[in-house]
């Protein structure tokens, strides 16, 4: 049944991605300065390649957005920056992950400590099953760091805006918090133990739409003192909180049964979302693909 | 045959079934407590067996068995939960010898227990020289419970989420780190529901510690390094006496097993829904 509500909102024109899309600042982009360099990284597991060729750089201060259907290996190369992959049986990642001109593979990195300096944010909040203030205190306890806890806890939370709600109730279980709330404990665990990057994986995918906006707020405060990388499979939020973007799609090979990620494209967002260089690109983020 | 009538008889058969266990855990329940009640009184507790039944009671067995089951969980609890986290956190599943090792431990829990009072005899009394002690005892009950309990550990480091795991080793925690403060401390009420109720199965054994040589008749308080019984031998010795009235002093014994066994497992339930966890 179509109501006159339904009517009506078909008759709005909807804003197009070019419009909302963020623009690196051109003096930002003039200064840019590489967090992380990747030559030529590809992944594979048990001898199934994920993701092949990829290089690009990611830029200090600044969100980048990798995009992409389904199956293009976004998760899998977001976790290359800071070694997730390691803990995967069978995963191989090869090529090269410069971290500020540091190889990160390299064999005198220990992955603990990348994981200490590179913070990630998943897709599904978990948080642990203990209290808010165990949750945001459990990084620094672990990482030994030096100074107040409380200070750290409460500093965190504010950071990312959660400070207001749960002050009251640090005690109280995380899992108590709706998964809007998790999703910022998790942010804030992640800001606890100050790291350099701050990487995500679909932080939003399983929030509703207000909880959406309020992380992507967080993320343009945040980009301030941090770097972001977010993976995420909604155009719209890309073109919203990234800098720069990086489209992602899938290679199939001639016999149709390999499957592999490749990056088509990357460049600023205000150009991925009005004029790609790829045809590729145009088709997926005009919708006609994907 | 109407379909309706079909679905009645099914829960007739299910009902059934039903009555029939809560028939005979009945039965055997008011037997029991018919024969025993008279004589569980603080005599049972206090005396040592004797050959007048009015002044016998189970003072050793009582005594043995709350020692092989202390002991019990002193052995059974780090060592199975050590093996558990090897198995589940650590080792590469991926490796031939680690699977074997599983596949081991899988057939070890289906082991008869009067299999391992064999090999308590052979290589604890007579091997090690331990002799027929109640240590022996502790140890060869150890063995018998250790894969249940081990099997279960390894199910409640299992229901863990590895979301937890992941966002532990995402703050740069170490793989010790993230086991030892998140994925046990998560896991400890399945652990815990586990263990006790693999005790409550060790303490009810008969068959390994007889093998062992428990002896039957002991006027004294065991020590862990001296001979002992326990009291389901204690049960059985006192039903194979020619007296009836022992036959009433065994159905009071029963009574109090059965007692000791009811509130671990009514323990074991407690910690499992006070500790329930949705993820």
């Amino acid at each position: 049944m179509v109501t006159m509500a339904d009517q009506q909102v078909t008759t709005i024109e909807p804003m197009s991605l070019a419009d909302i899309a963020q623009e690196h600042s051109d003096e930002a982009y003039k200064n840019r300065e590489a967090v992380f360099e990747v030559k030529d990284l590809a992944v594979d597991y048990s001898g199934a390649t994920a993701i092949r060729e990829v290089s690009l750089d990611v830029y200090k201060n600044s969100v980048t957005a990798f995009i992409g259907p389904s199956g293009c290996g976004k998760s899998t190369f977001i976790r290359c920056f800071n070694r997730m992959n390691d803990l995967v049986p069978g995963a191989h990642v090869h090529g090269d992950v410069l971290y500020h001109g540091k190889d990160l593979y390299g064999d005198d990195v220990d992955p603990v400590e990348v994981r200490r300096r590179i913070g990630m944010v998943f897709q599904k909040p978990n948080p642990f099953p203990k209290s808010i203030y165990d949750n945001i205190a459990f990084g620094p306890r672990v990482l030994g760091l030096k100074g107040s806890l409380d200070e750290r806890v409460e500093r965190a939370l504010r950071q990312s805006a959660l400070w207001d709600e749960v002050n009251t109730r640090l005690k109280e279980s995380a899992l108590g918090l709706s998964g809007g709330q998790q999703q910022r404990l998790c942010i804030a665990r992640c800001l606890a133990v100050e790291p350099d990057v701050i990487l995500m994986d679909e932080p939003a995918s399983a929030l509703d739409p207000i909880s959406t906006t309020r992380i992507e707020d967080l993320m343009h405060d945040l980009k301030r003192e941090y770097t972001i990388v977010i993976v995420t499979h909604n155009m719209q939020q890309a073109a919203r909180v990234a800098d720069m973007t990086a489209f992602f799609s899938v290679d199939v090979a001639p016999d149709g049964n390999k499957r592999t990620g490749i990056l088509v494209e990357y460049d600023r967002t205000s150009k991925i979302f009005t004029t790609p260089a790829d045809k590729r690109t145009e088709d997926y983020v005009t919708g006609r693909f994907g | 045959m109407s379909r309706s009538l079909k679905g009645g008889l099914f829960r007739l058969a299910l009902l059934f079934s039903l009555g029939v266990g809560f028939l005979m855990l009945g039965t055997l329940l008011v037997d029991v407590f018919k024969d025993g009640l008279p004589y569980l009184d603080k005599t049972l507790l206090t005396n040592p067996p004797s050959v007048d039944p009015e002044i016998a009671g189970a003072r050793p067995a009582i005594i043995a068995t709350l020692y092989l089951g202390g002991l019990l969980l002193l052995f059974t609890v780090p060592i199975g939960v050590f093996t558990a986290i090897y198995l589940e956190e650590y080792a590469d599943k991926t490796r031939w010898y680690n699977r074997l090792l599983e596949i081991n431990i899988q057939n070890l829990a289906a082991v008869p227990s009067i299999v391992y009072g064999i090999l308590g005899l052979a290589f604890l009394v007579r091997g090690l020289g331990l002799g027929r002690v109640l240590l022996a005892g502790a140890m060869i009950l150890t063995l018998l419970v250790l894969p249940t309990v081990i099997i279960a550990s390894r199910e409640a480091l299992r229901a863990v989420p590895d979301s937890i795991r992941q966002g532990a080793y995402a703050l740069g925690a170490t793989q010790w780190q993230v086991v030892s403060r998140q994925v046990l401390p998560a896991a400890i009420p399945g652990i815990a529901t586990g263990s006790i109720l693999s005790l409550s199965r060790a303490i009810g054994e008969t068959a390994p510690l007889i093998m062992i040589g428990a002896v039957t008749y002991i006027a004294f308080d065991p020590t862990i390094l001296g001979p002992f019984t326990a009291l389901p031998i204690q049960i059985y010795q006192y039903v194979r006496l020619p007296q009836d009235e022992f036959k009433l002093l065994a159905a009071a014994c029963i009574i109090l097993l059965l007692g000791i066994l009811l509130t671990l497992n009514a323990f074991a339930i407690w910690i499992r829904n006070r500790y329930r966890r949705t993820w």
